[in-house]
């Protein structure tokens, strides 16, 4: 599903990622753990394809398409969806505008009909309900005034709507207090499926307690330096980062 | 020894000419013309040495003064065309329409002779070459006196084909109590280099609310020039938009005068430009007396290579305590060659105030535009998205749903227009 191989990213000439080689196949879902400052965040964006960064070397292979040359608007069309670490405040942008020409745009790339208002307000209605997202904030400026838990229950309203094949959580736990943490784990759990593949990454374990992984690797200074399943996260956890940082 | 003559262009010198050609008909007001042709004979246009005039050369720009526009009968399409009271006043001149029952309507040239309206009452201390020429040459216009609540849109068309100028004046006394919307709309052809000098006097009685909304629609060859001169009672409201999309060179000076305590106002303005066109926002809110309460928001979205200019002055007298005024200009660059001049000053002489202002331009954010585009929205939608949220905050002053409705509108096609180019 998701294949990075030997990924090389710099950014005013500094490297940041060196080497990265990462799958995560369809129905998985892959964990990314890692200390501050080894390019977790950097890959999420590289992946969605925001500009400022230089890819001096490898591949990000999407479906077996690469992404590389891609406009972050085909890559979301393409199936990808990355949830913010800081959702972006946009002023003056009401939150139902901006979902609906979002759904549409999608639609649009993809050569189907965009919904009817009908149709787009029971969508947005039941998923906003699952969430328990207030319909008074869908009537907002986009993320404005938000509060850190209620911008992370709107990206994953935005995840759900979307309907992508692909998804990467950055840091979605960061900001949330424990109960805004299980509403927003059982947001992403109820996507989880055979055909869609998740990216979490996290710099703590107690994320991966609500959304189990199959997969765990660790990241440090810009690559993978070791991968296994979800007991591994808890060694880290333990044990810290200190020897991997090291090792790299 | 000889007088010494200053350098005449052969536009002042065509005006200079027109003015005793004419004066014998110019109709009543003829103190206050020769007043203000004294004062223009004396000045001239303003050139970029005069301070305000700095960022519109006129003097550069107007080079020559073309004949005065002939009567026409030619009428095509309006804006807001859904507004029930509208007066059409085409090539300066009223040829269609009707006011409703609060309004009581003369032409200027009546009301002068009859003594019912007076030249440059509303200008407060403000003087300004552009109002004095027009003072010195207006022959067509109306006389407005509102005693009920009214809304009435006066659609300004042009219909030249060849370089004219037009020179109209509205005079507007709202009287205490009422509130009355007046909206102004000024079309013309493109590809005409016609010249407007457009005045509007608004004399706001006591309790009186207005709100008033100027579109610019001109032609795209046409320079544009015109003027708000306000006078507000005690405790009256007034909230004016400059909307400017049309016009090659184009210029709005609002000068607003509080005659009475308590008065509220808000100063608006939306700039959208492309090209090579240049507009101008000037104004002069002259805190007289104690107790004003002043907002003034001005959003300019400039491509091309455009120009946009802003200069707002707040002056509070030295015995207009408790004034409150906020003052901000924000601009947005769309593209490397596109420009803006921000000049906000404060003239404050009295010592217990809150004054404040602020003045930005930048481009689009990048981080918000990556944020859009990465929930599937190419990068024209995504522009066009944050655009219209920017000009939106300056249009919130219009609380008529269909004309903001329709400057709204006129942004979106703006930026559409500029995708498919």
């Amino acid at each position: 599903m998701l294949e990075i191989k030997n990924l090389h990213v710099e950014i005013d000439g500094k490297k940041i990622l060196n080497g990265l080689t990462l799958t995560v196949k369809a129905g998985e879902v892959a964990a990314i753990m890692g200390p501050n400052g080894s390019g977790k965040s950097t890959l999420s964006y590289v992946i969605a394809g925001k500009e400022d960064y230089e890819i001096t070397e490898g591949e990000i292979l999407l479906n077996g398409q690469s992404v590389l040359e891609m406009e972050p608007n085909e890559r979301a069309a393409a199936g990808l969806f990355l949830a913010f670490q800081y959702p972006l405040e946009i002023p003056g942008v009401a939150t139902m505008t901006f979902l609906k020409a979002a759904m549409n745009a999608q639609r649009k790339a993809r050569g189907e009909e965009e919904l009817t208002p009908g149709d787009f307000m029971k969508r947005v209605r039941e998923a906003a309900a699952k969430l328990g997202i207030n319909p008074d904030m869908l009537k907002r400026p986009l993320n404005v005034g938000f509060s850190g838990g209620e911008k992370k229950r709107m990206e994953i309203l935005q995840m759900s709507l979307l309907d992508p094949s692909f998804c990467i959580l950055d840091e979605t736990d960061s900001g949330l207090d424990i109960d805004a943490l299980r509403i927003v784990a059982e947001g992403v759990n109820a996507l989880r499926g055979p055909s869609r593949g998740m990216l979490v990454i996290t710099h703590y374990q107690r994320l991966l307690d609500h959304i189990v992984p199959d997969t765990v690797h660790v990241m440090a200074k810009g690559r993978i330096v070791k991968s296994g399943g979800k007991e591994l996260a808890l060694e880290l956890e333990k044990n810290g980062y200190a020897d991997y940082v090291e090792a790299a | 020894m000889a007088a010494i003559l200053p350098m005449r262009t052969a536009a002042e010198m065509a005006l200079i000419e027109r003015y005793h050609a004419e004066k014998a008909t110019l109709p009543g007001a003829a103190e206050a013309r020769a007043a203000a042709f004294e004062r223009f004979e004396k000045a001239g246009l303003p050139s970029k040495r005069v301070e305000s005039w700095h960022y519109t050369d006129l003097r550069n720009l107007l080079r020559e003064a073309p004949p005065v526009a002939g009567e026409t009968s030619a009428l095509g399409a309006l804006e807001f065309d859904d507004l029930p009271h509208r007066l059409v006043i085409a090539n300066g001149r009223l040829v269609d329409g009707k006011v409703s029952a609060g309004v009581e309507m003369l032409p200027l040239a009546v009301a002068l002779k009859a003594g019912r309206a007076a030249l440059g009452v509303a200008m407060g201390e403000a003087i300004d070459s552009v109002v004095d020429l027009n003072t010195a040459l207006c022959r067509e216009g109306l006389f407005l006196k509102v005693t009920g609540d009214a809304t009435l849109h006066l659609a300004f068309a042009e219909y030249v084909e060849d370089r004219r100028s037009v020179m109209p004046r509205i005079i507007v006394e709202v009287a205490p109590g009422v509130s009355f919307t007046l909206i102004e709309s000024h079309t013309g052809p493109n590809g005409v280099a016609y010249q407007k000098n457009a005045v509007v006097e608004l004399l706001i009685g006591e309790g009186a609310k207005v709100e008033h909304i100027r579109l610019n629609a001109g032609g795209d060859k046409a320079l544009m020039l015109s003027t708000l001169a306000a006078k507000i009672g005690t405790e009256a409201e007034l909230s004016s938009l400059n909307f400017t999309t049309g016009g090659e060179i184009s210029r709005h000076q609002s000068f607003i005068t509080y005659a009475g305590e308590n008065a509220k106002l808000r100063l608006n303005g939306a700039t959208i430009l492309k090209g090579r066109q240049h507009a101008d926002n000037t104004l002069v809110v002259d805190h007289a007396v104690p107790h004003g309460e002043s907002r003034e928001l001005f959003r300019s979205v400039i491509d091309g290579e455009a120009q946009g200019v802003f200069q707002g002055k707040i002056i509070v007298r030295p015995h207009a305590q408790k004034t409150d005024g906020q003052m901000a200009s924000n601009a947005l660059l769309l593209s490397d060659e596109a420009a803006m001049s921000n000049k906000p000053e404060l003239e404050i002489f009295a010592d217990d105030v809150v004054c404040a202002h602020g003045a930005t331009c930048g481009a689009l954010d990048d981080s918000q535009l990556f944020y859009l585009m990465a929930r599937g929205l190419p990068r024209v939608e995504a522009e066009a998205l944050l655009v219209e949220a920017f000009i939106d905050e300056a249009l919130e002053a219009v609380t008529h749903d269909g004309v903001r409705e329709a400057l709204a509108a006129r942004v979106s096609d703006w930026m559409r227009a500029r995708k498919e180019s």
